[in-house]
């Protein structure tokens, strides 16, 4: 069926209600105004881009950010896979409701778990540092991992895991050469998504952060000094190119891939 | 090791809380035999087979495997490979690395991986399909990998669940023709577990078959069908008359349940002499159904209960309802049942 003159006006418009503003961001990255943003800019340069580069706290906070994101990424890729592996094979007391609580913190208003997690530094003490910042950002990441690889486990045929043990493969040789590369892209998926959660993430790392700033911390901070605004499009600018490349790689090595199931 | 058997179950059990799926079973496979281990669902042919292969585990009783105690062991100890009912190919693999996968373990060498993978296509019919996907296969082909994957690492005994359940009737047809054939080209011991009773007798050199977790009876095809042991073993292989009580006393004069098959009953009219050495019966033809090769008959007997009688269509003349006639039989077709 061919859409309709206004179904495909009104898709238009909502595509470009929901990217104009990302045009408009990278744009002004290249205004020469540097307080004041008039349409149009009375001028262009690159000029911004050599002022942020060359700004410490600027490469501080994205490496911060960049370190956060890893860290606990790799932690939720651990904990997600082995909580979805004990969910999925096992039958246990409490099973529904670790399940739950596993989801709890990304269903959660990410205040209540800022609050949450400060008390609990506060309580017992723990000085605030980058570890601090990880876990805040481990307990919503391992979601991601976890509902990802359950739904692959899910699909998986059972007798997978009893076929290869049938050829003659340990439980290692197994996880190796079937588990994990059955779950790749599933891990995969939820691994940029946890990545991307955490590296944009600012409620629950103010937080947890102390005196630190991530880079979107770092951004917000900008904003109340009047001098050098555009230096906030360029670091939007470059978080774009970050976060863009990685997600269209996976999406084609996926779509790739998963045609063939 | 040397041992006249390939599989021993040394009165095994496997009970799942209540249930005892598997109670009490002994039976020697012998090797190079292909043993079909029949029954409906839930009456504990898949849980024995997966108690062989490893599994799972005997709740009591003991498993060997050619001389050997394997219970306890893990499946990749023990000497024997399994196809899958749902076949369980590797989806992330082709054809040849699934093929492969048991060699690739035992870290075979590359180039004899892949001549072997090769012998297996051929001997399988599928040369040329080694970079196919499981998903690009059919349902006939994705049997025959499976099939190939288990063989190629020579095992001494090869489990088959249902294999042929999941194919359309022609198809089955023809794998259970191929499987046969395969199995005296390699002469491995082949267990086999199936509900078709029509599939068990083609195949089988002995068939075991299972109700409530009991094995009912062993024996050749010949031999369960001649001579069934029980009454649920005579109502599973083929159709059965069966008559208790009064009815079995007044034919044979001897309690229990007795059992004789409908194409054992010769049929005749009343007023016809039945041949010396015959055991015969009279009764009223309540029921005919002409079914083109043959024609059915449902005759009650005068000593009361019915039985079923198949006559084969030699004469194109059939007997009308109502008809008295005389039901004969060899003594020996009648079976009494445990």
């Amino acid at each position: 069926m061919r859409a309709s003159f206004g179904l495909k006006a009104a898709a238009f418009a909502a595509l470009a209600f929901l990217h104009i503003p990302l045009f408009i961001v990278l744009f002004y990255a290249f205004n020469v105004e540097e307080a004041a943003f008039t349409f149009p800019p009375p001028g262009l340069t690159l000029n911004w881009f050599a002022v942020t580069l060359q700004r410490p706290d600027f490469w501080r906070a994205l490496g911060l950010s960049l370190q956060v994101a890893i860290v606990a990424t790799a932690i939720a890729l651990v904990l997600g896979t082995l909580a979805a592996a004990a969910v999925y094979r096992t039958r246990f007391f409490g099973r529904e409701t670790i399940s739950l609580l596993l989801l709890l913190p990304i269903a959660l208003p990410g205040i209540v778990t800022g609050i949450a997690l400060r008390s609990s530094i506060g309580l017992f003490e723990i000085p605030f540092s980058f570890w601090t910042i990880v876990i805040g950002h481990a307990t919503f990441c391992v979601v991601t991992v976890y509902n990802n690889a359950l739904a692959r486990f899910r699909r998986m045929s059972k007798s997978l895991v009893e076929a290869s043990m049938d050829l003659g493969a340990n439980s290692f040789q197994t996880f190796r050469y079937v588990i994990l590369p059955e779950l790749a892209t599933a891990l995969l998926a939820g691994a940029m998504l946890a990545f991307a959660l955490s590296f944009d993430e600012v409620i629950v790392t103010t937080f947890t952060a102390g005196q630190q700033q991530t880079l979107p911390i770092w951004m917000f901070a900008q904003l109340t000094r009047p001098r050098q605004r555009p230096v906030t499009n360029v670091a939007a600018f470059i978080v774009i190119a970050i976060t863009t490349i990685p997600i269209y790689l996976a999406y084609r090595w996926t779509s790739r891939t998963t045609d063939v199931h | 090791m040397q041992s006249d058997y390939a599989v021993r179950l040394d009165r095994v059990s496997r009970h799942f809380g209540d249930v005892r799926a598997v109670d009490d079973v002994t039976f020697d496979i012998a090797d190079g035999e292909f043993f079909t281990m029949l029954g409906p669902s839930g009456s504990g042919k898949t849980t024995c087979l997966r108690l062989i292969a490893g599994f799972d585990q005997p709740t009591s009783g003991r498993v060997f495997l050619h001389g050997q105690d394997v219970t306890g062991k893990p499946p990749y100890e023990r000497d024997v490979n399994t196809v899958f009912q749902d076949y369980a190919l590797f989806p992330h693999m082709n054809v040849a690395d699934n093929i492969a996968y048991g060699l690739m373990i035992r870290k075979v060498p590359k180039p004899e991986r892949m001549r072997r993978v090769r012998e297996m296509l051929d001997l399988v019919q599928l040369s040329g399909f080694e970079q196919r996907k499981p998903s690009q296969l059919s349902g006939g082909q994705r049997q025959r990998v499976a099939l190939a994957r288990a063989l190629i690492n020579h095992p001494r005994v090869l489990l088959l669940d249902e294999p042929l359940g999941a194919l359309d009737l022609k198809l089955r047809q023809q794998m259970q023709i191929e499987l046969k054939a395969i199995q005296k080209k390699v002469g491995i011991t082949f267990v086999f577990v199936t509900h078709d009773q029509e599939e068990a007798l083609t195949m089988s050199d002995r068939i075991a078959v299972f109700n409530q977790g009991k094995v009912e009876q062993i024996g050749t095809p010949e031999e369960m069908y001649e001579k069934p042991a029980t009454v649920f073993v005579a109502g599973f292989l083929g159709t059965s008359n069966l008559l208790s009580g009064e009815h079995a006393r007044a034919l044979t004069g001897l309690a229990g349940t007795i059992s004789i098959r409908p194409e054992k009953i010769r049929i005749c009219t009343a007023d016809e002499r039945v041949a010396e050495g015959l055991q015969s019966a009279r009764g009223v033809v309540r029921d005919v159904v002409y079914l083109g090769t043959h024609t059915r008959y449902l005759v009650e007997l005068d000593s009361g209960g019915d039985l079923v009688v198949i006559e084969q269509n030699l004469d194109s003349h059939e007997l009308p309802r109502g008809q008295r006639v005389t039901l004969a039989w060899h003594p020996e077709h009648l079976r009494r049942l445990a």
